[in-house]
């Protein structure tokens, strides 16, 4: 592809704008849902299976009505619950890439793609369509049937299907999911290639966090319906907004202490330790029980012998209960002296037998001050409603 | 050979093929992808004459068609005519006797399509009309041919509903299948056989046309 690819895309007509989203349900998919997306952004909503983002999908593509809410694209209201409007999918022009990417099976590559081109006059479908095909890298499949193409190629036409029609909005349904793992990087390279020239609001729908944090602008962790927060994966990555985002993004770090004063310096108390906490103690009261978290790259082991950085910050005894090693990474699991808990954290694999790290063995080692996080609003069931 | 009533069993089953087949797409389609809540009772009903002896249903036919009956006195006071022994009549009894074979192949063909087809065609722009003629249509069509291949056959073949509505009137109701009988109880051993072998015949060429039809719009089309 070293030519200038043949777009066709027609951006400057395009009324584009931000998508935002609000819908509220009991059932039967319950929903508390609020999310924007602005042109040219990619918003993962990530979350497990089951957690209504398929469904968030559907709504915006106006496939599923919610009980409650607004939808609205560019100025344009495409849902009110309150007002009864609900435009039809044909008049919101969303270009959707199902999960399995429902083409049509009949059709080849390129009738696939001429199928969303009805608004252009009937001679120009043709070549538009082939144009599509080109800009996807499926020039030479076009006369062949989604039977007679692999996965990847499926996804390709699907995509190429979706921006056809000069969507207002991308929305995709965990599109690398039915892939091999070489097509799904491969795939995933060109949507981040592809983003550039698309100035529309991208919503990728996907369950993998890896996927999610490489691709998207910012995360979005749903659970049960509901939005939990929204973030640059770094951001949602070392601050999230309560302990159970931080078990949605597979966090493993999630405490309970005790916020502590004594001689003037506030401190925070998990089992016997008191630990200094960099930010966000000081405004709290003393006696408020709190959830916090560390991120694993803020846990810092002490060499046997040699004084580290930061050792003499917030200093912490274990035993070493799980090794798990992974590649060139080692994933360690401490059991913390005087506590239930225990800590997780990773070093490099050779560090780890360099330091003749072993089940059993007794360990020290450091918690960043900065790294701690305060959960504080988020502790007891009563909060869990709020979002 | 009756070449008669070979001409009144084409027209029979073609006109039962032709009219069937709007009603048949429309609630093989319904019964398909709508959940309602007479649903069961409506696949019941249609299956029903499937299960029923067809002398039974004949009879119940041939009841409702008289003329002090409510269906029988409306079609006689807007035709003028009757239904039972008539070729009206035998047609609306075959219609009614083959709607589970119009209808079934119908419904399985339209619950194979996955519904998310319909949604991207509609994501794609198409209204509910076009998605219907060019996704829906072809992805059934082979369910289609069968339906239709199904009502043809069963259609010639028909005896006992024919018999008990229509009688064997010569050139209006005595279908080939009857007229093998006829000539049976007449002892005419080699007319029987001469009209059996042309019925089988007959049969065979249609259901070798139309599946012929169905596997092109199968087969994976490459060019």
């Amino acid at each position: 592809m070293s030519d200038e690819p043949l777009s066709p895309t027609t951006d400057a007509t395009i009324p584009s704008g931000r998508l935002s989203v609000a819908v509220r349900q009991a059932g039967p998919i319950p929903l508390a849902a609020d999310f924007h997306c602005d042109p040219g952004e990619l918003l993962a909503l990530v979350g497990p299976s089951g957690s209504g983002k398929t469904t968030l999908l559907r709504a915006i593509a106006g496939l599923y009505r919610p009980a409650q809410g607004v939808i609205r694209c560019a100025e344009e209201t495409w849902f009110e619950a309150a007002t009864g409007r609900a435009l039809r999918p044909q008049q919101r022009r969303v270009g959707l890439v199902f999960q399995d990417y429902a083409l049509f099976p009949h059709l080849d590559a390129r009738a696939n793609v001429m199928v969303a081109l009805d608004h252009l006059p009937a001679t120009e479908r043709r070549t538009t369509a082939e144009a599509w095909l080109a800009r996807v890298r499926l020039e030479g499949l076009a006369r062949r049937l989604p039977a007679e193409l692999s996965g990847g190629q499926r996804q390709r036409v699907a995509l190429a299907r979706a921006l056809a029609r000069s969507p207002r909005v991308l929305l995709l349904d965990e599109p690398f999911s039915a892939v091999d793992q070489v097509t799904r990087r491969r795939l995933q390279r060109e949507l981040a290639l592809l983003r550039e020239e698309i100035h529309v609001p991208v919503l990728l729908v996907t369950h993998d966090l890896d996927e999610a944090a490489a691709l998207a602008d910012r995360l979005c962790v749903l659970h049960a319906g509901r939005s939990l927060q929204q973030a640059p994966a770094e951001t949602l990555f070392r601050h999230p907004a309560s302990p159970e985002v931080a078990r949605l993004l597979d966090r493993h770090n999630v405490f309970r202490g005790v916020v502590e004063e004594r001689d003037g310096l506030r401190r925070l108390r998990w089992g016997h330790y008191r630990l200094e906490v960099a930010h966000g103690l000081a405004h709290l009261p003393v006696g408020t029980e709190v959830a916090w978290y560390l991120p694993h790259s803020d846990v810092v082991l002490h060499r046997r012998g040699r004084p580290s950085r930061g050792e003499r910050e917030n200093p912490v005894a274990g035993v070493v209960r799980e090794m798990a090693v992974l590649g060139g990474i080692t994933s360690v699991t401490l059991g913390v002296a005087h506590t239930d808990d225990t800590l997780r954290f990773e070093i490099a694999t050779h560090a780890a037998r360099r330091n003749g790290l072993g089940r059993g063995e007794a360990v020290r080692v450091s918690l960043l001050a900065a790294g701690i996080h305060l959960m504080p609003d988020r502790l007891g069931p009563l909060s869990r409603g709020s979002s | 050979m009756d070449w008669t009533a070979l001409s009144v069993s084409l027209q029979l089953a073609s006109l039962t093929c032709l009219l069937l087949l709007p009603p048949g797409l429309w609630l093989g389609r319904t019964l398909a992808l709508s959940r309602f809540r007479g649903r069961p009772l409506c696949e019941a009903l249609v299956a029903l004459p499937l299960v029923m002896p067809p002398t039974v249903l004949g009879f119940y036919l041939m009841q409702s068609f008289g003329t002090d009956a409510l269906l029988g006195g409306t079609w006689q006071s807007l035709t003028g005519g009757s239904l039972n022994f008539s070729f009206s009549g035998i047609l609306l009894a075959s219609l009614v006797a083959n709607l589970p074979f119009a209808v079934q192949p119908v419904q399985r063909a339209f619950e194979a399509v996955p519904s998310n087809l319909r949604e991207a065609a509609w994501c794609c722009g198409l209204t509910p009309w076009q998605t219907f003629r060019r996704i829906e249509l072809p992805l059934v069509w082979p369910g289609v041919v069968s339906a239709l291949a199904l009502t043809f056959a069963h259609t010639l073949g028909e005896f006992g509903v024919i018999l008990m509505v229509g009688g064997a009137i010569d050139g209006e109701t005595r279908t080939l299948a009857i007229a093998i009988y006829d000539r049976v109880q007449a002892f005419d051993e080699q007319g029987a056989a001469l009209m059996s072998a042309m019925l089988l015949l007959v049969s065979f060429a249609t259901i070798g046309v139309v599946y012929g039809l169905g596997g092109r719009g199968r087969r994976p089309r490459v060019g």
